[in-house]
C-alpha cells in the first residue's frame, strides 16, 4: 500500500460539491463582518467615524481601535526574535496606517451585502504621509517610542525604531581570511572573485479560496467554536484563547476543507482575532469571508529579496572556496506570525548542495509601506536558489567551464553524507541526512537526453529561433519536528479511524496517512476514516507547513498502527491460545500463521476490549493506540529543474516549451501525489518567474489588486512538467525513509528559466531578476 | 441609504424548482449558495476571472458571480451538485478527475467540472487544442493543470463510449478505489 498510486479518499466528497469550505458554514442569525481598510499607504489617523454606518438598519456593531484597545499585537508563531517585537501588527490600526488595506475599522451586519454598505459609510480622516517603498534604501524612522513599546508588549519602555527590523549574520569558516589569503597569493592567479546581484519580485501563494472564518460562542457548551481554520489550528487555538481570555480547552478550532494553503493561508491575521472576539462580545455567530481584492492587498505577500554575492573561486575548476553574501528582504509594513522565518531560511539554505568551505551571509529584514510578507512555498529557497544558481552559472561562464561540471566540482559528495553544515536551520542543526547529488544530475541528464536537447537548441538557433536550455540544482528541507502524534482506533464494526494533529490544505494528507495505516493493518486505504485539524479530537498538532506531514504525521501514524497491531495480537494470542509470535495481521484480521481459519477480525478484538473484558485481559479499554514521532532534525530532499525556452523576437514573449524536474524524495508514499505536488509547485514557480508580481505606484498604492493585474498562470502558460522522481537517498532519520514532496516543485524554477533565457539570448548573466518581463527581453534582443 | 427591496425569482436548479426572494443586486452565485443551499459553487474572485463559480445556465457555462439571480429567472441552472447521475455513480468527468488526480484542494474543481461537462456534452468531438482553450478559462492553483487536461480527455472518451477510454463510470464506492488506475 505504501508506494501505491492509490486514489485519493478525499475526492468523492469534493467532486460532488459536498466539501465544506470556510464560506460554506452557515449558522442561523449569523452576522457578517466587513473590514474597513486604509486607502493610503501611510498616514496619521485623525478620526474614524462609524456613526453613519451604525444608523443603517441591520448593522449591529462597528469598532475602531479604541473598541479593542486592550488586545495586544499579534504574536509570532515561528522564529520569534526579540528585535522584531516592536514591529508587530495591531488588530486594528493604531494612530497610524502603514499599508493600503490595513484594517482600520470593522462593521457587523445581518447580511454580507449590508455589511459592505455599512463599511462604505465609515468616515476615515487620515492625514497622508509620504510612503517608504524602497527596501534597498537606508533605513528610515519607522515607529515612535510609544508604538514600539506598545507593540513589543515587554512591559518596559523601548526607543523609537527604524525600518530595519533586524540584521543578522549566518556564517561558518572564515570568509575574511579566505579572501585575504587569495589576494595575498598574488591576484589573478589561482583564484578569481565572481559577483552576482539578483532580485526576486514580490509575489505569493494566492490560493483559490480566499481566507474566511466563522465563530460562535456556544452557550450550551460554554465553548467558543471557530470554523474555517487552516494550517495551524492548534497554535491558533492557543492564540485565540489568549486573546479572548479563555483557557484553551474552552476554544474549539476546526479546519473545514481548505482551498489551498501554500504558506499564507491559515496564519493568524487581524481578521481572525476580530471574528473570535466579536463572537464572544456580540454573542452571535460571526462570519467573515475575504474577497479577492482584500486577499491581494492584505494576505501575506512573500519573496521580494535583493541578493548581493561575492564568491572566491578557483580558476582551474570553479571550486567555490568562499561565499560572502548579503540580502535585503522587503517585509512590508509589519512583522507577522512568521517572525524572521523567511530571512532565516534564506540564510541557512543559501549554500544549497555545495560544500563552500567558508560562508557568510548578512540578512536584513526591512519594513516598507506594503502589505506584510510571510512564507510562501519554498520560502527563502526559491529566492536563495535563484541568486546562488545564477552565480554558479556566471562562474562557469567566466571561467569557460561547463555549467554541469562546475556543479559537480562543488557538490557535497555522497560519501560525505550525513553532512553537517555548522549552522542552524529553523532552530535545528543543519545536517544533510542523505543524498547523491551527482547521481541525480547524471540520471536526469540521461533520462531526458540533455545532450540531445542542447543539439536541438543549436539546430533551431541556426534556423533563426531564439531558444535556450538551462537548469538549476537545489536542496530542499522538510519534516521539521519536533513532534507529531496519531491515534488509530477500531470500533466493533471493524471501522478503522486515524485521528491526529495533522492539517490538510488540500495536499492529500488523508490519503497518504491512510496508506501508512493500511500497510500496517493490511486493509484497503479507502476503508479508513481520517480525522484531523480539530482541536477537540486530538491534543497536539504542529500543523501543515514546511513540508512536514508525510515525515512527521506519517511516521506517527506508522508508529500508532504498529502499536495497534501489537495490542490486537496480544488480545488474539490470549483468545486463540497461541503465542504472539505465531500471529500476523492479514486483511484486517489477526490470523495464526499457516492456519488462516484461526483468525480474529479487528472488530471482534475491539469487542473483546470493551471495558469489562479489557479489565480481564489487563489491557486498557478499547482497540485504540497512540503513536508519536519525535525528531531534532529535518530531512533534506534535493532536485534539479531544467527549462527549454523560446523568446519571440517581435514581442519579447517568453514560451516555456519544456520543463523537467528530477527530485529525490527518499521514498514516495504515493507517487501520483508526489508528481501532483511537483506539477503544482512548478506552476507556482513559473508564476513568480514570469507572470506574478505585486507592484506599487510611487505613492504606495498597490496596482495588482485583481486577477486582471496579478497574473496567475492559466493552462496556456504551464507546460506539462516532465518528471523523474527518485528514491536513491531514503532518509535515515525516520521509519518510513521519506522526505517531503511539497515544495521541491517550486524551488529552482526561476533559476532554471533564467539560465535558459541567458542561453537563448546568448548573453551571459542577462537575467538577474524575476519576473522576466517581455519588455526587458525585447530590450536585450534589440 | 435604503435597502433595495427583494423581488421574487423562480430558479430551476438541477431539476428542482426554487422560489426565492432576492435583492436585484444579489448575484446568481450567492442565490445558489445561500438561498438554494447549494454551496458546491465556489467564489474565487467575484470578478469573473477565476471561473470557480462556473455553472451551466440553459446548458451554457456561465460565471455565476457575474450574473444577477434575477437574470436567471425561469432558466435551467446546473451546478456541480447536479452532475452525478445518482449517489453511487459519478458523472464521467468527475470520475475522470478522480482517476487522473485532477484535483488537490478541490476549491476550483466544481468550476472545472461544470465547464468540462457542459462543453463536452455540447461538443463531443472537440479536439485537444480546443479543449485546452476551453479549460484555460478557469484558474487552478494546485495541480499545474496537466492532470485536468488528462482527465478531461479521458472523460471525453468515456462519454463518447470509447471502450479504450480510461473512464468507465465505475461507482465511487467499489473496490476500484484502492486499485491503480490504468
Amino acid at each position: 500500500m505504501i508506494g501505491a498510486r492509490a486514489l485519493r479518499i478525499e475526492d468523492p466528497v469534493l467532486l460532488r460539491g459536498n466539501g465544506r469550505f470556510a464560506a460554506d458554514t452557515v449558522r442561523a442569525g449569523e452576522l457578517h463582518m466587513r473590514v474597513v481598510r486604509s486607502p493610503v499607504a501611510r498616514g496619521r489617523i485623525v478620526t474614524v467615524d462609524v456613526s453613519r454606518a451604525l444608523l443603517l438598519d441591520g448593522v449591529v456593531a462597528a469598532w475602531t481601535h479604541d473598541d479593542i484597545a486592550e488586545l495586544p499585537a499579534i504574536g509570532f508563531r515561528l522564529t520569534p526574535r526579540d528585535d522584531l517585537l516592536p514591529y508587530r501588527q495591531p488588530v486594528l490600526a493604531r494612530n497610524e496606517v502603514r499599508y493600503v488595506g490595513e484594517p482600520v475599522a470593522v462593521v457587523f451586519a445581518r447580511s454580507a451585502y449590508l455589511a459592505e454598505d455599512a463599511a462604505d459609510l465609515v468616515e476615515l480622516d487620515i492625514e497622508p504621509l509620504s510612503a517608504h517603498l524602497d527596501s534597498d534604501a537606508d533605513p528610515v524612522p519607522w515607529v515612535d517610542a510609544e508604538q514600539a513599546t506598545w507593540a513589543a508588549g515587554l512591559g518596559r519602555d523601548l526607543p523609537a525604531q527604524d525600518s530595519e527590523a533586524t540584521e543578522f549574520t549566518t556564517e561558518y569558516g572564515d570568509v575574511e581570511r579566505a579572501f585575504a589569503k587569495a589576494v595575498a597569493a598574488g591576484g589573478p592567479g589561482t583564484h578569481r572573485i565572481v559577483e552576482m546581484d539578483a532580485r526576486v519580485g514580490r509575489h505569493s501563494g494566492v490560493p483559490m479560496e480566499c481566507r474566511g472564518l466563522c465563530a460562535v460562542y456556544d452557550e450550551a457548551e460554554q465553548l467558543l467554536v471557530v470554523d474555517g481554520a487552516a494550517k495551524v489550528p492548534f497554535w491558533n487555538r492557543e492564540a485565540v484563547a489568549a486573546m479572548c481570555g479563555l483557557p484553551p480547552h474552552r476554544v474549539l478550532v476546526r479546519e473545514t476543507h481548505v482551498g489551498g494553503g501554500f504558506g499564507p493561508r491559515g496564519e493568524l491575521y487581524p481578521e481572525d482575532v476580530l471574528v473570535a472576539v466579536a463572537a464572544m462580545r456580540l454573542r452571535k455567530p460571526i462570519k467573515w469571508i475575504e474577497d479577492r481584492q482584500e486577499h491581494l492587498t492584505t494576505t501575506n505577500h512573500s519573496r521580494d529579496q535583493h541578493h548581493r554575492m561575492r564568491a572566491l573561486v578557483r580558476v582551474e575548476d570553479g571550486w567555490i572556496e568562499a561565499l560572502d553574501a548579503t540580502f535585503a528582504l522587503d517585509q512590508g509594513a509589519y512583522v507577522r506570525t512568521h517572525g524572521a522565518t523567511v530571512a532565516s531560511l534564506t540564510a541557512s539554505m543559501l549554500p544549497g548542495p555545495y560544500v563552500i568551505p567558508h560562508f557568510r551571509v548578512v540578512a536584513r529584514v526591512r519594513l516598507t509601506n506594503k502589505t506584510p510578507a510571510g512564507t510562501y512555498r519554498s520560502p527563502g529557497r526559491y529566492e536563495g536558489t535563484f541568486a546562488r544558481e545564477r552565480l554558479v552559472d556566471k562562474i562557469a561562464d567566466e571561467l569557460g567551464l561547463g555549467r554541469a561540471e562546475v556543479r559537480r566540482t562543488n557538490f557535497i559528495r555522497a560519501d560525505q553524507m550525513p553532512y553537517e553544515r555548522p549552522i542552524q536551520a529553523m532552530g535545528t542543526h543543519l545536517v544533510h541526512d542523505s543524498g547523491d547529488y551527482a547521481l541525480l544530475l547524471d540520471k536526469v541528464s540521461e533520462t531526458f537526453d540533455f545532450a540531445g536537447i542542447r543539439a536541438e537548441v543549436e539546430r533551431r538557433r541556426a534556423g533563426g529561433e531564439v531558444v535556450g536550455f538551462g537548469f538549476g540544482f537545489f536542496v530542499e528541507k522538510s519534516g521539521i519536528g519536533p513532534v507529531e502524534g496519531a491515534r488509530v482506533t477500531v470500533d466493533v464494526a471493524g471501522q478503522v479511524t486515524l485521528t491526529c494533529g495533522a492539517s490538510s490544505v488540500g495536499q492529500g494528507v488523508d490519503t497518504v496517512l491512510a496508506q501508512v495505516v493500511a500497510e500496517q493493518l493490511d486493509i484497503g486505504h479507502d476503508s479508513i476514516r481520517v480525522v484531523r485539524g480539530r482541536t477537540d479530537q486530538f491534543e497536539y498538532g504542529r500543523g501543515a507547513f514546511a513540508t512536514r506531514l508525510a515525515v512527521m504525521a506519517g511516521s506517527a501514524a506508522a508508529n500508532a498502527a504498529e502499536n495497534l497491531a501489537q495490542k490486537a495480537k496480544r488480545v488474539a494470542a490470549h483468545q486463540l491460545k497461541v503465542s504472539v509470535e505465531e500471529l500476523e495481521l492479514r486483511g484486517g484480521s489477526v490470523v495464526v500463521v499457516g492456519r488462516p481459519e484461526e483468525a480474529l477480525a479487528l472488530g471482534e478484538i475491539a469487542g473483546l476490549l470493551e471495558p469489562i473484558g479489557a479489565g480481564r485481559l489487563k489491557e486498557e479499554p478499547g482497540l485504540s493506540t497512540d503513536g508519536w514521532f519525535r525528531t531534532d532534525h529535518m530531512t533534506y530532499p534535493y532536485g534539479l529543474h531544467a527549462a527549454l525556452v523560446r523568446v519571440d523576437r517581435g514581442t519579447g514573449q517568453l514560451h516555456i516549451e519544456r520543463f523537467i524536474v528530477g527530485y529525490d524524495v527518499g521514498r514516495a508514499l504515493n507517487p501520483t501525489l508526489v508528481e501532483g505536488q511537483i506539477a503544482g509547485g512548478v506552476a507556482q514557480g513559473i508564476g513568480g518567474a514570469v507572470y506574478e508580481e505585486f507592484r506599487y505606484a510611487d505613492d504606495g498604492t498597490p496596482t495588482c489588486t485583481t486577477f486582471m493585474d496579478y497574473l496567475v498562470p492559466t493552462l496556456h502558460e504551464i507546460p506539462d512538467v516532465e518528471m523523474l522522481v527518485t528514491e536513491d537517498a531514503p532518509s535515515p532519520i525516520n521509519p518510513l525513509g521519506v522526505k517531503g514532496a511539497g515544495e521541491g516543485g517550486t524551488t529552482a524554477v526561476a533559476a532554471a528559466i533564467a539560465s535558459a533565457v541567458d542561453d537563448a539570448l546568448r548573453i551571459p548573466d542577462a537575467i538577474r531578476s524575476v519576473p522576466i518581463r517581455p519588455a526587458h527581453l525585447r530590450r536585450l534582443l534589440a | 441609504m435604503s435597502i433595495p427591496s427583494a423581488v421574487p425569482v423562480r430558479l430551476y436548479v438541477n431539476g428542482d424548482r426554487y422560489d426565492v426572494s432576492v435583492e436585484p443586486r444579489r448575484t446568481l452565485a450567492d442565490a445558489l449558495r445561500e438561498d438554494c443551499g447549494l454551496t458546491g459553487t465556489h467564489l474565487g474572485c467575484e470578478h469573473g476571472v477565476c471561473g470557480a463559480c462556473t455553472v451551466l445556465v440553459d446548458g451554457q457555462p456561465m460565471r455565476s458571480c457575474l450574473m444577477f439571480a434575477v437574470q436567471a429567472e425561469g432558466s435551467s441552472v446546473r451546478t456541480v451538485e447536479g452532475l452525478a447521475i445518482d449517489d453511487t455513480t459519478l458523472h464521467p468527468v468527475q470520475q475522470a478527475f478522480w482517476e487522473h488526480h485532477g484535483l488537490q484542494c478541490g476549491f476550483c474543481t466544481p468550476g472545472f467540472l461544470t465547464l468540462a461537462a457542459g462543453y463536452l456534452e455540447e461538443h463531443p468531438d472537440a479536439g485537444e487544442a480546443e479543449l485546452r482553450d476551453v479549460l484555460s478559462s478557469n484558474l487552478c492553483r494546485c495541480t499545474g493543470y496537466q492532470n485536468i487536461v488528462k482527465a478531461t480527455l479521458a472523460a471525453q472518451q468515456a462519454m463518447n463510449g470509447d471502450p479504450d477510454g480510461d473512464t468507465d463510470g465505475d461507482t465511487d464506492t467499489d473496490a476500484d478505489v484502492g486499485g491503480e488506475p490504468a
